[in-house]
C-alpha cells in the first residue's frame, strides 16, 4: 500500500468519525460542515475526471451544480404544491423522493453536458476554458430571467425530501446517505481511472495524435468523460440543494465553478481523493479563517497563489510525494 | 414600435459594445503575445473604477478622475505582471486560470475591505451630461454619445500603434515568434511588463467610462470579463480586429435581443408568457450567437489556429 492510499483510508476515517463524535456531542452544526465539504468533495470528483484524467479545463461545471440542484428544486416544489410539472404529452408529477431526485439530476446534468460538449469539445485549450465559461454564465442568466422558478430569488423547499427508512431531517442519517454516495463515486472513479477507457483516455490527453493513430476516437473519448463528469457534479448539485434547502442561480455562477476547481487543485489534480482533500481544507479555511475576519477570502487567493506557483501536484502532492504525479 | 425607439436602442447597442472592445482588446493583446488568460482582467477594470470615483469625489473633476482610471489600473497591471502573472508565461492554462482567478479573490475582497461593501458613485460630467438631438429625430444621452466617440479613438489609436509604431512592430514580432525577437535584442520582459500594462489601462479606462452611468461596485468586472470572453472567442483570439467586430456583435445583438425577441414571440403567444420567453431567450442569445459562430468557424471569426 503506497503512502497516497494510506491517506487517502486515513482522511475517509477522520471524516466518519468527527460527524460521529459530533453526534454524541450533540454539536448538529459540525456534522453539516463536514456534509457540506463532502457534497462539494463529490462535486470536486466530478470536476476531476475531465480535468485530470481527461485534461479538459471546464470553467463551467457550476452549470451541472445549478441544473442538479434546480433538478431538485423543481420536482420537489411541485411535490410540495402538488401541481404537476406538465400534463402534455405525459402527466409528469413532482417528486420528494431523494432517489428520484438524483436520478434526474444525473440524466438532466448528462444530457446538457451532452449538447454543451459537443460544441465546446470541437475547440481546445483556452477556447474551450472561455467557451466552458460562457455556457455556464449563459445557464445563470437563464436561471435569473427564468420567473416560473422563482429568478433571482431563488426557490426556498421547506421539508428535506425523503429517503426510504431514513429520517433525513436529522443531520446524522443525511450525511450517512451523502458519505455513502461519496465513497461509491469514488470507487467510479478509481475503476474509471483503472479501466480500457480511463488509460486511452490519459494517453488521448498525452499525446492525441498517438491515440489517433491506433484508432481511437480521442473527441469521443472526451466527449463521454465529460458527460460522465457532469453527471456526477449534478449529483453533488442535488445533495447540495438539499442541504440547504434552497436552490438560486448563484449555484450557477461562475465563482462556483471557480470553487470546484480551486477543490481540485487544492488537493491534487488527478489524484483520487485530491478533491476531498481539497474541499475539506477549502471548509475548514472558510469556517476558521471566516470566524477571524470577514475577509478571509484574500489569504484564500494568496493561499491558492502558493500551491498554484509553487506546490504543483497540490496538498496530497506535497504529502504523498510526486510518484502518481502525471506529466 | 417606433423606429425612434429602435434607433436609440442600435446606439445603446453600439456603446456597450465599444466599452466591451476596450475589454476585450486587453484580453485578446496579451493573450496574443504572452499567451496568457487572465480572467484577473475584470478586477483591472474594478480598480479604474474605483480609482475615478475615488478622485472624482475628491477633486470634482471627471478628467483628473479618467486620469486617475488610466494610471491606477497600468500600475495595478503592471504590479501584478512583475509580482506574479510574469511566472505564468510558460505555465500551462490551468495554473493561469487557478492563480489569475485566485488574483480576483485578492482583489475584489481587498477593494471589499478598502471602501466597503456599498457602491459608489460617480457622476456624469456636466458639460456631458442631458442629451442631444441627432439627425433624424433621435434624441439621444451626450454621455453615452461621447461613450462611442472615445471607443472609436482609442480604436483607431490603438490600429496606429500596432501598425505603426516601432513598440507595435514588437508587438506584433512577439505574436508570431517569442523567441526570435528575443534573439533580436528586444528586452522581451520589458514589452511584456508594458502589453499587460496597456492592456490593463484600456480595461480601467472601460470601467471608469461605465462607472458613470452604473454604480461602482466590488465584482463589477466579473460580468463584463465574461463577456470579453465570448467576444474573444466570436472575434478569434489574438485579433484585435475581430475583438472589435466581435464586440459590436455581441452589443447589439444583447441591446435589439431584449428589445425585438418579446416582441417576435407576442406573435404566437399571449402577452405576459411572450414577455418572459422573449427575455429569457434575450439573455441567453449572445451565447446562442456564440455557439453559431463556433459551429461555423471553431477558430472564430478572425483567428488563426495556434
Amino acid at each position: 500500500m503506497n503512502r497516497e492510499t494510506l491517506l487517502n483510508l486515513l482522511l475517509l476515517c477522520v471524516l466518519l468519525a468527527v460527524p460521529v463524535w459530533a453526534h454524541a456531542a450533540e454539536e448538529p452544526f459540525i456534522i453539516t460542515l463536514v456534509t457540506r465539504a463532502l457534497i462539494f468533495a463529490i462535486a470536486g470528483i466530478g470536476l476531476n475526471m475531465a480535468l485530470g484524467q481527461g485534461g479538459l479545463v471546464s470553467l463551467g461545471h457550476a452549470m451541472f451544480f445549478g441544473l442538479g440542484g434546480y433538478s431538485m428544486g423543481i420536482l420537489a416544489s411541485h411535490a410540495q404544491t402538488y401541481t404537476p410539472l406538465f400534463e402534455w404529452p405525459i402527466l409528469l408529477e413532482g417528486s420528494n423522493s431523494m432517489p428520484v431526485i438524483w436520478i434526474t439530476a444525473i440524466a438532466v446534468a448528462g444530457l446538457a453536458a451532452l449538447i454543451t460538449g459537443q460544441l465546446s469539445l470541437r475547440t481546445s485549450g483556452v477556447y474551450f476554458i472561455m467557451i466552458t465559461l460562457a455556457f455556464g454564465q449563459m445557464f445563470y442568466y437563464f436561471a435569473v430571467s427564468w420567473p416560473a422558478y422563482g429568478g433571482d430569488d431563488g426557490l426556498s423547499i421547506y421539508v428535506r425530501n425523503e429517503f426510504p427508512g431514513l429520517n433525513t431531517l436529522d443531520p446524522i442519517q443525511f450525511f450517512a446517505i451523502v458519505f455513502a454516495l461519496l465513497i461509491a463515486v469514488l470507487m467510479l472513479a478509481a475503476a474509471v481511472a483503472r479501466s480500457p477507457f480511463g488509460l486511452a483516455l490519459n494517453a488521448a490527453r498525452q499525446s492525441p495524435a498517438r491515440v489517433e493513430a491506433v484508432g481511437i476516437s480521442p473527441y469521443r473519448l472526451r466527449l463521454l468523460v465529460y458527460v460522465l463528469s457532469g453527471m456526477i457534479t449534478g449529483l453533488a448539485g442535488a445533495l447540495f440543494a438539499d442541504l440547504n434547502r434552497f436552490v438560486s442561480p448563484s449555484m450557477f455562477s461562475w465563482q462556483t465553478s471557480g470553487e470546484i476547481m480551486m477543490f481540485v487543485i487544492l488537493g491534487g489534480v488527478a489524484r483520487l481523493c485530491g478533491p476531498v482533500v481539497g474541499a475539506t481544507v477549502f471548509i475548514a479555511l472558510e469556517h476558521f479563517l471566516g470566524g477571524l475576519s470577514d475577509y478571509w477570502q484574500i489569504y484564500l487567493g494568496v493561499l491558492l497563489l502558493v500551491i498554484v506557483l509553487f506546490a504543483r501536484g497540490g496538498l496530497v502532492g506535497l504529502v504523498a510525494g510526486k510518484q502518481q504525479a502525471h506529466d | 414600435m417606433s423606429l425612434l425607439l429602435f434607433a436609440e436602442q442600435i446606439l445603446n447597442g453600439l456603446q456597450f459594445g465599444i466599452m466591451l472592445f476596450l475589454m476585450a482588446a486587453g484580453l485578446t493583446l496579451i493573450f496574443g503575445v504572452m499567451g496568457l488568460i487572465n480572467l484577473a482582467h475584470g478586477s483591472l477594470y474594478m480598480t479604474g473604477a474605483f480609482a475615478a470615483a475615488t478622485v472624482a469625489s475628491i477633486t470634482g473633476s471627471f478628467t483628473l478622475a479618467l486620469v486617475a482610471a488610466l494610471i491606477a489600473a497600468a500600475a495595478a497591471g503592471a504590479l501584478v505582471e512583475v509580482i506574479v502573472i510574469r511566472r505564468l508565461y510558460k505555465a500551462d492554462h490551468l495554473d493561469q486560470v487557478l492563480a489569475t482567478f485566485a488574483l480576483i479573490l485578492v482583489f475584489s475582497e481587498g477593494t471589499r475591505w478598502l471602501f466597503g461593501s456599498f457602491p459608489l458613485y460617480l457622476n456624469v460630467p456636466e458639460a456631458l451630461s442631458g442629451s442631444v438631438t441627432l439627425p433624424g429625430g433621435i434624441r439621444y444621452s451626450l454621455y453615452r454619445l461621447a461613450l462611442i466617440g472615445i471607443g472609436l479613438l482609442v480604436a483607431l489609436g490603438l490600429y496606429v500603434l500596432i501598425a505603426h509604431t516601432r513598440l507595435g512592430m514588437q508587438v506584433r514580432a512577439g505574436q508570431s515568434d517569442r523567441e526570435m525577437i528575443a534573439a533580436l535584442g528586444v528586452d522581451i520582459s520589458t514589452l511584456y511588463t508594458i502589453v499587460f500594462a496597456l492592456g490593463a489601462a484600456l480595461a480601467g479606462l472601460a470601467g471608469a467610462l461605465v462607472g458613470a452611468i452604473q454604480s461602482v461596485q466590488v465584482g463589477m468586472g466579473e460580468p463584463v470579463l465574461i463577456l470579453a470572453f465570448v467576444v474573444i472567442v466570436i472575434g478569434g483570439i489574438g485579433s484585435i480586429k475581430g475583438a472589435f467586430v466581435g464586440a459590436l456583435l455581441v452589443g447589439l445583438t444583447d441591446t435589439l435581443g431584449g428589445l425585438l425577441l418579446p416582441g417576435f414571440f407576442g406573435w404566437f403567444m399571449e402577452p405576459a408568457s411572450a414577455v418572459s420567453a422573449g427575455s429569457v431567450l434575450a439573455s441567453m442569445s449572445i451565447y446562442i450567437l456564440m455557439a453559431i459562430v463556433l459551429m461555423v468557424k471553431p477558430c472564430g471569426l478572425f483567428g488563426v489556429r495556434h
